[in-house]
């Protein structure tokens, strides 16, 4: 029996699939363990940590993120369907919805309006570059609806969507401690301002850990969301004289 | 079987999504429309198939790892959040509380004038 040689083995397996894919997984496995442990607190959240375990690894072993990518892609796919898949709770929970239909409209526009204006403002004021300026504009929407309006409104798309991610896990951190403050309990309440401030990793958030009413409204204002600062940024960019 | 069949469904509807947000040219994802898709099928037949539930309820639950494998494409761009890091992370931070808390109380406040509606 002869020993294949260790570095040849590596290069087999960086180049595989197999490897990124199982990394992937058990880094997530690890993070969700670790945060529990740590009494399953809002500031470390799992997938912050596995996506920084992650980089970690891919630069002690020198793997690039598109090889990286070859095997994740996997995981990466099931993010369609499972945006499909939201209309089963909301289905679910339709007749709160309709009943609070037009409350849920007007807290949509003012949410983003918040979102954008503020943004915009602060960084203005802190002095980032413009390209920087454009590329935050569009941070509090689902990332494909992101890249798409910062490359109309003149920033960085892919950049774009790795700040929607940042935006997700800051929101999911202060989100327990701004309902505690505001007293605000109503898990449908709680779950759309989760979903308009941070999205599809908001939605997550809700699913996971308030419930299956806080994922149907989070969803919710997560489309909604997106079809309307579609609308609204172009205008907004334009009223802050960046357009 | 049933998974397989839950699996269809929703393919499908991202399928028609996606055709329908490329042939119009819309600014909409493919998903997203196709999630507005099935919703109409659902409010049309009346019921959720229970195939379809068991591979959608599945697929919720581990909504967060399915943006891992994005969210690790931000070491890609280490060098240009580095030039703006001040200014990012402030606004980011600031600006979520914000938008958070704007969003929370302004929607608490309408639905407490609703009728009907006495979840506390």
């Amino acid at each position: 029996m002869t020993v294949v040689p260790l570095d040849q083995l590596w290069v087999y397996l960086s180049g595989h699939p197999l490897l990124s894919l199982l990394v992937t997984l058990l880094a997530f496995a690890l993070a969700v363990r670790i945060n529990r442990a740590l009494g399953g607190t809002p500031l470390v959240h799992p997938v912050t940590l596995s996506i920084a375990m992650l980089i970690g690894f891919l630069l002690l072993v020198d793997m690039d993120y598109a090889a990286y990518f070859e095997g994740a892609q996997f995981i990466h796919f099931l993010l369609g369907p499972a945006t499909v898949a939201l209309a089963i709770p909301l289905y679910d929970h339709r007749e709160r919805i309709r009943r609070l239909l037009g409350p849920l409209l007007l807290a949509c526009v003012v949410g983003i309006v918040t979102a954008v204006g503020s943004t915009l403002g602060l960084a203005l004021a802190l002095g980032a570059q413009p390209e920087t300026l454009l590329t935050l504009a569009p941070r509090s929407v689902t990332s494909p609806i992101a890249m798409g309006i910062a490359e109309q409104i003149g920033g960085i798309p892919s950049l774009a969507a790795g700040l929607v991610l940042l935006t997700g896990s800051i929101g999911c951190a202060l989100g327990p401690g701004i309902f505690r403050l505001l007293r605000i309990r109503d898990p449908a309440v709680q779950g759309f301002a989760l979903g308009l401030s941070a999205h599809g990793f908001g939605t997550a958030h809700a699913f996971a850990r308030i419930g299956a009413m806080a994922g149907a409204f989070s969803g919710l204002a997560m489309g909604l969301t997106g079809l309307l600062t579609a609308f609204l940024l172009p205008l907004l960019v334009r009223l802050f004289g960046l357009g | 079987m049933p998974l397989i069949m839950g699996m269809s469904v929703l393919l499908a509807c991202q399928f028609a999504g996606e055709l329908l947000a490329r042939g119009l040219a819309m600014p909409v994802p493919g998903p997203v429309l196709g999630m507005v898709i099935l919703l109409v099928g659902l409010v049309i037949r009346g019921r959720v198939p229970d195939s379809l539930r068991l591979t959608a309820e599945g697929l919720l639950r581990y909504l967060t790892l399915l943006f891992v494998p994005a969210g690790v494409g931000l070491m890609v761009h280490a060098r240009l959040i580095g030039m703006d890091l001040v200014a990012i992370l402030v606004t980011l931070v600031v600006s979520t509380a914000l938008t958070l808390a704007v969003t929370a109380w302004v929607l608490d406040r309408l639905r407490r004038r609703m009728p009907g509606d006495h979840v506390p």
